[in-house]
């Protein structure tokens, strides 16, 4: 049977996280599993946990009045859910639904913070881990600006 | 090169501005082409436009094009219906190469109406399945309702010797498939250093999908793209489509991504 470490290890998101340093994470995190269709964040709420996708897909949105939850983002295995619980004032910016079974690690966000505030280069290492994935979807975000699909050259 | 006169023999509606037209000669002869290829479609009294060829190069039917209406030929030839004839000069430039691509594994990616020329290619495959490895399609639009071929798509999904992945860029209520960019994707997709990628879809797309194949490893020299430019003469002799020394129209529109990218890199032209 797997341990916390061992998923840890294997998924993209700690992808050559020091070993003494996942130690630490572990003791942070349980496995999850969430029933399709459920609820995993609501926009606004406290951000007091992520989540570490091992299996399964999440959708990202904004839950619009008499229109239902808006799709902006998908996200499946190897992909985090939440950033939010590491920058004040800690508040989710959208809510997340499962779209199908979801196996995950989830970690507790205030036991999180205080080992990053015990240990500045765990801190330091987890911060730009985050920062690389928000860099990856403000340049997706850009990319959908462009309206890529858009119309092309008339003729 | 004189137009051959082509009458459509079937259409299909594939989104709001998308129709496919089906052609056969009124004189009764037989296009020979590759997939990649394109043809001069000529809407009489209004004017001529390469379109790719969307049809299965060994599926002996009549020939298929798919057309996005964006001005005024295309306009016309959109409106063309069952019966209606127009002129075809072709077929013209070079092909996806599939041959060379035997044995191993492929990518193909589309964007928007990419996936034309792209559905030749993918329908080849799927009738000479046993000669290619693992076979990943990742497929790129602007919202579900723009998606092309939609059924065809919904039977290569259906299929368990293809993987087939969909992505909108902005989800409509009711969509349960995949929300984001098509280079988002390309990470949880099977992609050998050693297969081979077929790319098509507007440039900036193309771009950035090139870019993350080759943060997986893959050579720009095993990628392969389509471009669309501004085609008129079809024969290398009018220049309109020419980037630097390259003559689209003939010595593309299927490029290495190893061959293009120095030439999208320059600014001016």
């Amino acid at each position: 049977m797997n341990t916390i470490a061992d998923e840890l290890t294997s998924h993209r998101f700690f992808a050559g996280l020091d070993a003494a340093h996942l130690e630490v994470l572990t003791g942070c995190a349980r496995n999850v599993v969430i029933a399709k269709g459920a609820s995993i964040i609501r926009e606004g709420a406290h951000a007091d946990a992520f989540w570490a996708v091992r299996s399964g897909r999440i959708a990202l949105g904004v839950t619009a009045p008499g229109r239902g939850m808006l799709t902006i983002d998908t996200l499946h295995a190897d992909d985090v859910l939440g950033w939010a619980w590491l920058f004040p004032p800690y508040r989710w910016h959208f809510d997340a639904d499962a779209l199908d079974e979801v196996h995950a690690v989830t970690f507790d966000a205030v036991c999180l913070r205080g080992k990053c505030a015990a240990d500045p280069a765990l801190g330091f290492d987890l911060a730009q881990r985050v920062a690389a994935i928000l860099g990856d979807r403000l340049n997706a975000a850009r990319m959908r600006l462009l309206d890529l699909y858009g119309s092309p050259q008339p003729g | 090169m004189t137009p051959v006169s082509h009458r459509v023999v079937g259409r299909r509606v594939e989104t709001a501005d998308v129709v496919t037209l089906q052609l056969e000669a009124t004189d009764g002869s037989r296009l020979r082409y590759a997939a990649g290829q394109f043809n001069m479609l000529y809407a009489y009294a209004v004017g001529e436009v390469a379109i790719s060829i969307s049809a299965n190069p060994l599926g002996g039917g009549p020939i298929a094009h798919t057309v996005r209406n964006v001005g005024s030929v295309s306009r016309a030839l959109c409106g063309l219906q069952i019966g209606d004839t127009l002129g075809l000069r072709g077929p013209f430039g070079s092909d996806w190469g599939l041959d060379s691509a035997a044995g191993g594994d492929l990518v193909i990616v589309a964007g928007g109406i990419g996936l034309a020329p792209l559905r030749s290619v993918i329908t080849q495959v799927i009738a000479e399945r046993d000669r290619f490895g693992t076979v990943e399609i990742v497929i790129g639009t602007r919202t579900p309702e723009e998606l092309a071929f939609k059924a065809e798509v919904e039977s290569w999904r259906a299929r368990s010797d293809l993987s087939v992945h969909v992505t909108v860029d902005r989800a409509t209520p009711g969509w349960r498939g995949t929300v984001g960019v098509v280079t988002t994707v390309l990470p949880r997709v099977h992609c050998d250093p050693a297969a081979i990628a077929l790319v098509c879809g507007p440039e900036v797309m193309m771009r950035f999908t090139a870019l993350a194949l080759m943060e997986r490893g893959m050579p720009a020299s095993r990628i392969r793209v389509s471009m669309e430019r501004n085609m008129q003469c079809a024969i290398a002799q009018c220049g309109h489509c020419q980037l630097g020394s390259v003559f689209v129209c003939a010595d593309g529109p299927v490029f290495t991504w190893e061959r293009l990218e120095p030439l999208l890199a320059v600014r001016q032209l």
